[in-house]
């Protein structure tokens, strides 16, 4: 049985279509309509939803795609729609409020998933805007009034009627193994490594942001599924004097949260990865696991050295991430193994990701490099630079970081090492960029690093981190 | 005084609490399907082979349907009858539906419409532009327009040419309709601005007169022209299965469907050749407007018009000549958006300004203030006189307003600093014509009911896409009336309250349908006035409907009350309204006339930044000064600016329509089409209403503002070419859109560094 609270009542589905979403639940089983279908593929936002769930001990509250997320995602949840915010006597949520006071919506399509993402922030009191509603495309309004409309209900107080569902979801999940026809929920991380172990060909469901599509525009048949959001030893950072362990169930946004004093600059590459709802959901074991040539973490791993660890049963070994990628589709994963956890060995700063995308935020990279370089005495003692987008596969730089190894840290070797850029890369043109572009602007990159270790980021740097 | 005010949208609480209901939102019964397109997978061919027993046994597919099983027309085209719903043997662009599928769910019609074994004979197609000029394809001859003797031996003289992209419209609510069959009468529900239309296809395809189609539209999600006419072939859809099954039919595109079926705006190549004295003052222009409008011609040529029609934008150009050139490709079927063809023509004349002050190395404003229309310099391209040519004084006060020439200093300053990062800056004018160049659409109804309580119920031919039109008919309502806004009932617009609409485009919906709507609502004040004159015995100037209640003599009454007594004393509390556009007359193959009542204006001054390692850039800000008469509702219209601006911007910016070689759109969803985010918006956008009545009698002599603040979005694209500008000496005839790659390429090419 599936069990999760809806707009703060109880629902038990026994025995769902385990690829059945969230968005046609509400609107072909529960006539809940005010949750839009704009694009059906987690770009638009229009379905934003608010799931509440346990991480730890504490109650969180995160905005989510609800045409991307599979019904047994929410085993052990709370989710509020757009109908499900008002107060008793259908008094308006202040975000819905200010909404309307301040001209927020126009044709009103997109605006029940602005209010869902306004009104998660405004939970959490989060005020960064810009990134709360990155997931959000408005078509009408050029987002302005939205902006107003945030930042006056940001100064009002949550409504009394808002409940701590807290024990109410406590009570939802049993924490034993939940199997479906066509599904399996394993309690443990030993239950899903042995099931898994013995049905290799089942899809794994992290966070559903890109099987997701699978089956909502590819229209493929994934069946069996297999979740994994209740594993929490999957979900756990652990810290140490040799590095950082991240569980692969791990989602883009605690992983963005971990990095922020770590690595700056990979926090803010992840600040730019997807969106808020895409990175609630989004695991780092997935954007590892499905071996895309433009999945945005890998490149800034390899770059940091990180390893990643498999496991099939009971078995785990432990390899450098550049050496799980192969080729186009193909990773170093053996049937029934998993990716189970990153490895981020502890090392002084002087990461840089660069992101480059036709939109800054909710893109995809046309490529994306990543900049390790260490120099000690005016010489350069040690480089890994990774690209996404630039090849088959994340993939090292291997001739540019020869190039600069060894080589007094100048212009001249910049120069020098810009040129090999193509040695490494053969990039393709696409829809994203031409192969012309991606090569330029990768070499422009490692000018840009350069630049940036002797100036301020703000003479180099349009957003985010250290922009003016 | 309901109307200036600036309520709320009257859907708004409707719209932040999921009760406002759209096509797809509506509870259909039960036995209702619901239909899938299967769609060509070749640019253009014969079809030699269509298999489709795949797609018949696939799960819950109820019904397929090829041209062969369509009872009457096999047309959805606005214009001339050359598109037809379902491919006839051959098919003419990536994307054509070719068969149909009914089926139990969306997701089982998606899912069998993937089945079909087709085999193709491809033919030669014809992708781009240049194809087309190559091959000499086009829907008509080209369209000449000349005033004077363009020549070429003025003091100074430029060509070029610009390539301007097309765009998607990216309405969050896709296309959908639904049909009910009852008796036989067929009801429709279409996300539509153009329910009277929806009707007649409906009507052809059914083989039924008007009168036994009705179409019902409360609200779209988003419209912008995309819904003028794409809306048509999933009416007629629906309506011929519901008459086939006799059960009630929807459809609607997933995204990917709607972006790859559905037109764009068209894509543009303008070439040019200007001559212009020291001052930069032009005497002689050419351009060449080449045109994609794609397989079928929907509505091209009034498109293609209205790009001619924007040649001057808002400059004096004493001998021109304006060539057209309406290309016939084996591509998505182009359609309206927002600004019509105006855009693109407005876009290559601010480029021309933007060259001219590039080569003679002065600023673009002193070379736009040489060239604004002004006394003795009045008349347009097409013989209209230039009667309010707000222009130079609003540029002139926002050059003030945004400190231009301050900042302009301060951007060469900070340019001359920083060799990566470069800041660049540009104030551009619109002038737009207001009224639909096809002379008969200038028409509008109304239906207004005064119900026995004072209820009022409005309804009109207009539509609500969410620019706010409904909200301004309803002020109009209780203006008239003196009632406060909520006692005014605003109804979904349908064909059978409201018939011979045309389609809400053109900016003209509150034009149009808030005069019609006063004339029916004075109507019935005019009743109710004599009727109160002779009840209580005062002169009927004695009588006033003010601040929810009717003041008659030194009595107040309540309206309820008034409304009351006239219905027992027998007195009609219904009406129509009708108005028709005054003064216009129009030959377009001779480009001689008024056709525009009169026009829009605004300005816009855009500062951005670029990177010129990557070409990624910002709009740092914005000012708007723009015009719409004495503002109906200056919320609503402070709304159509700022969104305008920024889907403008996009157009220029990021939002890039990429076809392969193959004729497939390979941009056909939010993850690689790129519309605005929100970050996107410029950090400091300070917009304001440039307060001024109208000349013409139009309603509470306001202006028409759904297009014309688009096309404030063109500064950005020139601040952009500015900015690129400080990189090197040559011009950098930046095209469209201005992608990162695009805005690279260029500034090294600037450089002398071209790649």
């Amino acid at each position: 049985m599936i069990r999760f609270l809806l707009n703060g009542l109880d629902v038990a589905l026994d025995n769902p279509d385990p690829t059945m979403t969230l968005q046609d639940y509400l609107r072909e089983t529960r006539g809940l309509t005010g949750t839009k279908e704009g694009c059906n593929e987690g770009d638009c936002g229009a379905c934003t939803v608010s799931v509440a769930s346990l991480e730890g001990d504490s109650l969180t509250h995160r905005a989510v795609n609800a045409c991307i997320l599979f019904l047994p995602q929410l085993h052990g949840k709370s989710v509020h729609t757009v109908e499900g915010i008002t107060g008793p006597d259908g008094e308006l949520h202040p975000v819905q409020q200010a909404m309307v006071d301040h001209h927020g919506s126009q044709c009103g399509f997109c605006t029940p998933g602005f209010v869902m993402s306004l009104y998660t922030a405004h939970r959490d009191g989060r005020t960064d805007f810009d990134d709360v509603l990155a997931g959000n495309l408005c078509r009408c309004t050029g987002y302005a009034p939205i902006i107003r409309a945030a930042e006056a209900a940001a100064a009002i107080a949550q409504p009394k009627w808002l409940v701590d569902e807290a024990d109410h979801i406590r009570a939802l999940d049993d924490g034993q193994d939940l199997m479906l026809d066509d599904g399996f929920l394993p309690a443990t991380l030993d239950s899903f490594a042995n099931w898994y172990a013995a049905n290799p060909g089942a899809t794994i469901v992290g966070g559903a942001t890109d099987v997701g599509l699978w089956v909502t525009k590819m229209l493929k048949n994934i069946a069996p599924v297999v979740f994994l959001h209740r594993l929490t030893e999957l979900a756990e950072i652990k810290t140490t004097a040799e590095g950082i362990r991240i569980g692969a169930g791990v989602t883009i946004a605690r992983l963005r949260g971990a990095m922020a004093g770590l690595h700056p600059d990979f926090a803010e590459l992840l600040r730019r990865y997807g969106s808020v709802q895409v990175r609630n959901s989004a695991t780092i074991g997935g954007n590892i696991a499905n071996g895309s040539p433009i999945g945005d973490s890998p490149p800034a791993l390899i770059a940091l050295g990180a390893t990643v660890t498999l496991r099939h049963g009971k078995d785990r070994r432990e390899i450098p991430l550049e050496d799980f990628f192969i080729a186009y589709g193909k990773q170093n994963r053996k049937p029934g193994e998993f990716v189970e956890s990153i490895f981020i060995p502890a090392q002084p700063d002087t990461l840089r990701c660069y992101k480059i995308s036709k939109r800054f935020d909710q893109d995809i990279s046309a490529q994306c490099g990543c900049f390790n370089i260490t120099v000690k005495d005016g010489t350069v003692t040690a480089a890994r630079i990774a690209f996404g987008g630039m090849a088959a596969t994340p993939k090292r730089a291997n001739a540019v970081e020869t190039a600069l190894i060894g080589q007094p840290w100048n212009e001249e070797t910049i120069r020098a090492a810009m040129t090999k850029l193509a040695t490494d890369y053969q990039p393709i043109s696409d829809m994203r960029a031409s192969a012309d572009y991606r090569l330029k602007t990768a070499a422009n990159l490692l000018q840009r690093y350069y630049v940036e270790s002797d100036h301020k980021l703000s003479e180099t740097r349009l957003v985010g981190r250290g922009a003016a | 005084m309901s109307v200036a005010k600036p309520n709320p949208h009257d859907s708004g609480p409707k719209h932040v609490s999921g009760q406002a209901i759209y096509v797809d939102d509506i509870p259909m019964p039960s036995n209702t399907v619901h239909l899938a397109f299967g769609l060509s997978e070749r640019a253009r061919a014969k079809i030699t082979k269509l298999d489709l027993s795949a797609v018949r046994t696939a799960q819950g597919v109820i019904d397929v349907l090829t041209a062969d099983d369509l009872p009457f027309a096999n047309d959805v085209s606005p214009s001339v009858h050359d598109e037809p719903l379902l491919a006839t043997g051959e098919v003419f662009y990536h994307g054509q539906p070719m068969f149909l599928v009914v089926a139990d769910s969306h997701l089982n019609a998606r899912k069998a419409a993937r089945l079909a074994e087709v085999d193709y004979d491809d033919l030669p197609a014809l992708l781009t532009i240049e194809d087309a000029i190559a091959a000499d394809s086009k829907f008509e001859e080209p369209v000449i327009w000349q005033v004077g003797e363009p020549y070429d031996d003025a003091p100074h003289t430029l060509s070029g040419s610009i390539d301007i992209g097309g765009q998607e419209h990216f309405y969050l609510e896709g296309q959908a309709a639904a049909a009910i069959p009852r008796e036989d009468d067929m009801i429709v529900h279409s996300s539509t601005q153009h329910p009277t239309e929806i009707q007649h296809k409906v009507a052809e395809a059914l083989g039924t007169p008007f009168n036994a189609v009705r179409v019902e539209t409360r609200r779209m999600g988003g419209g912008f022209g995309g819904k003028e006419s794409q809306g048509n072939a999933l009416a007629v859809a629906c309506a011929i299965v519901a008459r086939r099954l006799n059960r009630p039919a929807k459809m609607r595109y997933d995204r990917d469907d709607d972006m790859i079926i559905t037109g764009k705006r068209h894509d543009f190549r303008i070439d040019y050749a200007v001559g212009f004295d020291d001052t930069g003052r032009i005497d002689s222009l050419t351009f060449d407007q080449f045109t994609r409008c794609g397989w079928a011609q929907d509505l091209s040529l009034a498109i293609a018009d209205r790009a001619m029609l924007h040649a001057d934008n808002a400059y004096f150009l004493p001998n021109v000549r304006i060539t057209s050139h309406r290309l016939k490709t084996n591509t998505v079927s182009n359609t309206a958006y927002r600004g019509f063809g105006g855009p693109q023509g407005m876009l290559a004349m601010e480029r021309v300004i933007d060259h001219i002050a590039h080569y003679l190395g002065i600023d673009p404003w002193e070379v736009r203030k040489s060239n604004f229309y002004g006394k003795g310099r009045d008349k347009t391209p097409y013989h209209q006189t230039v009667e309010d040519n707000l222009a130079p004084e609003m540029m002139a006060a926002l050059a003030s307003r945004s400190d231009y020439w301050a900042r302009k200093a301060e951007i060469a300053e900070f340019n001359a600093q920083s060799p990566i990062l470069k800041k660049g800056i540009a104030m551009t004018p619109v002038k737009f014509g207001i009224s639909f160049t096809l002379t008969h659409l200038n028409q509008a109804g109304a239906l207004v009911h005064v119900y026995a309580d004072g209820s009022i119920h409005l309804n009109h031919g207009g539509t609500e896409m969410g620019q706010g039109l409904f909200t301004k008919v309803a002020q109009v309502a209780a203006e008239v009336f003196g009632q406060p806004l909520d006692a005014v009932k605003i109804t979904a617009t349908d064909t059978g309250k409201v018939p011979n609409t045309s389609a809400t485009a053109a900016s003209s919906g509150s034009d149009l349908n808030g005069m019609a709507c006063k004339n029916a609502c004075e109507k019935i004040r005019d009743r109710l006035v004599a009727f109160a004159a002779e009840r209580w015995q005062v002169t009927p100037d004695a009588i006033r409907f003010t601040d929810g209640i009717v003041e008659i003599g030194d009595q107040p009454i309540p309206f309820g009350e008034l409304t009351k007594a006239a219905y027992e004393n027998r007195v009609q509390l219904s009406a129509t309204g009708f108005y028709k556009t005054p003064k216009i007359e129009w030959n377009r193959r001779a480009g001689r006339g008024r056709p525009f009542f009169y026009f829009a204006y605004g300005a816009a001054a855009t500062e951005v930044i670029i990177d010129t390692l990557t070409g990624e850039n910002r709009i740092l800000r914005t000012d708007i000064l723009h015009d719409v008469g004495k503002s109906l509702n200056p919320a609503i219209d402070i709304g159509q600016i700022e969104g305008g601006y920024v889907q403008g911007a996009g157009w220029l910016t990021t939002e890039e329509l990429v076809f392969d070689d193959k004729g497939r759109l390979r941009t056909h969803a939010p993850s690689t089409y790129k519309i605005p985010a929100c970050a996107d918006r410029p950090k400091i956008f300070n917009v304001a209403l440039y307060n001024n009545e109208n000349r013409e009698d139009t309603i509470y002599r306001s202006k028409a503002v759904g297009e014309p603040p688009f096309m404030l979005g063109i500064s950005a694209f020139l601040a952009l070419s500015d900015a690129i500008a400080s990189c090197g000496e040559a011009y950098p005839a930046l095209n469209a859109p201005a992608t990162a790659e695009t805005i690279l390429r260029t500034v090294d090419r600037v450089k002398g560094q071209p790649w």
